[in-house]
């Protein structure tokens, strides 16, 4: 087990990259703590799996270094640092019986028969697969190789990470829950740091304690699911996580203060002093339908059992509100109400009013 | 109750007509000619497994159908293995491909005469290229005309060089379906290259591998053209495979009932080996 460490890494798959837009990576520093559960969060093609593959050694960065623990491993290839990896669709050894299935990474290590069996028989015991154990892993169910695939990692006590590449892709919706909780609960039970690669919010934010959200090769926020949902750090997190995601707002700035439509908005704090382009952001679970407020117009509203999304439009823009108990009909006039402490301003995408602090 | 579609039949209806009228009937009338005798003017009398005995207790015959097996044995031990070690080096990506896919496609679009005939003028001793090499620049005495040891050795190299590529294309087309996760999965857990084989590469080969595995034996088994155009049989009787013998038995002989009889028997050999093969190499996949 052990810390990670990225340090100033980029990565190009261009042979020659002139700008930004050329590296899939473009300058990562993190810290991944030992032990953590960690869900790595964002769209496709946002260069998540790039930077997997960069831990797990299977490709080497373009600029940078990963260490562990503090020793650099960036030269050393993927059997040397000593990492495991599960991977989206799940990857077996069909011609061999579970038990060998699970005890191969074991075998190659060169550990003796003895140990083998015993690491082997107590991980099938942790994934419930002991019943299995003779039968040959190509006849089982896509869940069940998947748990194997797991296995294969989890068998080696000295592992220094395991990551996961959208692992659950091949799974079936009802199966999904149960395998997320299953390795929620091998976290707990072993506490190997895990990297959980995926662009499924829900299933980064029941896994991790920590999400890392990327966006086009940038770590745009990282923090707890709770952090996430209520202090977005940029609009891309706020969109992105939430159903609806975050409403954002056009905006304008005077004499410290934020309009949106002419009107002023109160805002969580003081706006950080800077220029460029304004936004505000507010989640549809803090917009309420008031007396006085923005005025707006009903459009749509969708029903979903113990609340409805309304979706109205002040001028142009569109905004979503979470409302339970009685509902506007559609094309009623309505007054929209931000909740200040949860409506905050952005600068360019990123955040740009203060936290008040708590009284 | 699954209720059966019986239009399936309507489909394959045209095909088994079209293999009855050019395998079926024909074969017919080779059994028809196995059991009679004939002294000419289309007379025939009756002569019940005479042939079949007479074929089956034949030297001849034993030693044809030896020269036959250590050939078709040779030819496949060389083939899949050195099939198997080309495909596994060709490249999987960029550039190479398509050259290395054409060039080993190559020597299967020539046919099967004119293979003989250029071998034939390769390995001639004075004026060929290898004939000429061999003996002249090297100074190894080679005459495939005279050497039965020579002449093995050509038949089997130009089968080789003739076949092998069926081999590597089968096997590649293999390789190529595993998905990298597999390699990158194997790298992590530490296999080694023999054990990425053996685990990952070879599974994934063995059903095209059988399929190669068939069609070379049979092929080979009913090999025909090349040996004939290449060594004529010879020196002496030394390279006449079964095919070859059964010609000269049927067309030179005119021997029709004895003929008949060992088409039989050769047909019944290759069947048999042909199910073997097949039931020994696939009887893991059941269960």
């Amino acid at each position: 087990m052990a810390k990670i460490t990225l340090d100033k890494l980029r990565h190009s798959y261009m042979p020659d990259p002139k700008g930004p837009q050329d590296y899939a990576i473009k300058e990562i520093n993190l810290d991944w703590q030992d032990g953590g559960a960690y869900a790595l969060l964002g769209p496709s093609g946002c260069g998540k799996s790039t930077l997997l593959n960069i831990i797990s050694g299977l490709l080497q960065p373009s600029e940078g270094r990963i260490l562990f623990d503090g020793n650099d491993v960036s030269a050393l290839p993927p059997d040397r640092r000593n990492i495991a990896q599960v991977f989206q669709f799940p990857v077996i050894y069909d011609t061999m019986t579970v038990y060998d299935n699970l005890a191969f990474p074991l075998r190659n290590r060169g550990v003796d028969e003895a140990k083998v069996t015993a690491r082997v028989t107590e991980i099938a015991e942790m994934l419930e697969v002991t019943e299995m154990l003779r039968v040959r892993a190509a006849n089982l169910s896509p869940d069940n190789k998947q748990k194997i695939s797991m296995g294969r990692g989890l068998v080696r006590d000295d592992v220094n990470v395991i990551m996961f590449d959208e692992p659950l892709t091949v799974i079936d919706p009802h199966l999904k829950w149960k395998l997320r909780s299953k390795l929620k609960e091998l976290h707990q039970k072993v506490g190997v740091t895990m990297i959980y690669v995926t662009h499924d919010q829900t299933e980064a934010l029941t896994f991790a304690d920590q999400v890392v959200v990327m966006q086009d090769g940038e770590v745009v926020q990282i923090g707890t699911p709770v952090d996430l949902f209520e202090r977005p750090a940029h609009t891309f997190v706020g969109h992105f996580i939430g159903s609806p995601g975050m409403n954002v707002l056009p905006a304008e700035v005077k004499d410290g203060a934020a309009f949106f439509s002419g009107q002023r908005i109160a805002l969580e704090g003081a706006i950080i002093p800077g220029a460029g382009l304004h936004q505000i952001g507010v989640r549809p679970e803090f917009v309420s339908l008031a007396a006085t407020g923005v005025p707006a117009t009903v459009r749509k509203i969708m029903d979903l059992g113990r609340h409805a999304v309304v979706e109205a439009l002040a001028g142009e823009t569109r905004i979503n509100a979470i409302v339970e108990g009685t509902l506007p009909g559609p094309g009623e006039a309505v007054h929209l109400s931000f909740r200040p402490d949860q409506t905050r301003l952005y600068r360019d995408g990123w955040i740009a009013s203060e936290k008040e602090r708590a009284a | 109750m699954r209720k059966v579609n019986q239009k399936g039949w309507l489909f394959v209806l045209p095909v088994l007509l079209l293999v009855a009228f050019n395998a079926l009937v024909p074969m017919m009338t080779v059994v028809n000619y196995s059991v009679q005798e004939t002294f000419g003017n289309n007379q025939f009398f009756w002569h019940g497994l005479g042939w079949f005995e007479q074929i089956l207790r034949s030297e001849r015959f034993h030693a044809a159908l030896g020269r036959q097996f250590l050939f078709t044995a040779m030819i496949l031990a060389i083939e899949v293995l050195l099939g198997v070690i080309i495909a596994l080096s060709m490249p999987r990506k960029g550039f190479w491909v398509p050259f290395c896919l054409v060039t080993m496609a190559l020597p299967m679009l020539i046919p099967w005469n004119v293979v003989g005939a250029m071998w034939n003028i390769f390995t001639l001793p004075d004026i060929g290229l290898l004939g000429y090499v061999m003996n002249h620049t090297l100074g190894i005495p080679y005459n495939m005309t005279q050497d039965p040891l020579a002449a093995w050795i050509t038949v089997i190299v130009m089968d080789v060089w003739h076949w092998t590529s069926l081999v590597v294309l089968l096997c590649y087309a293999g390789l190529v379906s595993i998905p990298d996760a597999y390699y990158q999965a194997a790298k992590i857990d530490g296999a080694s290259n023999w054990s990425v084989f053996r685990f990952i590469q070879l599974p994934k080969m063995k059903q095209v591998l059988t399929i190669a595995v068939l069609l070379r034996f049979m092929d080979s088994f009913n090999i025909y053209t090349e040996p004939f155009v290449l060594t004529g049989g010879g020196p002496g009787n030394s390279t006449t495979l079964l095919s070859i013998d059964l010609v000269k038995i049927a067309l030179g002989q005119f021997d029709l009932g004895p003929a008949a009889a060992m088409s039989l028997i050769y047909f019944a050999i290759t069947l048999f080996v042909s199910w073997l093969f097949y039931t020994l190499m696939t009887r893991h996949d059941v269960k």
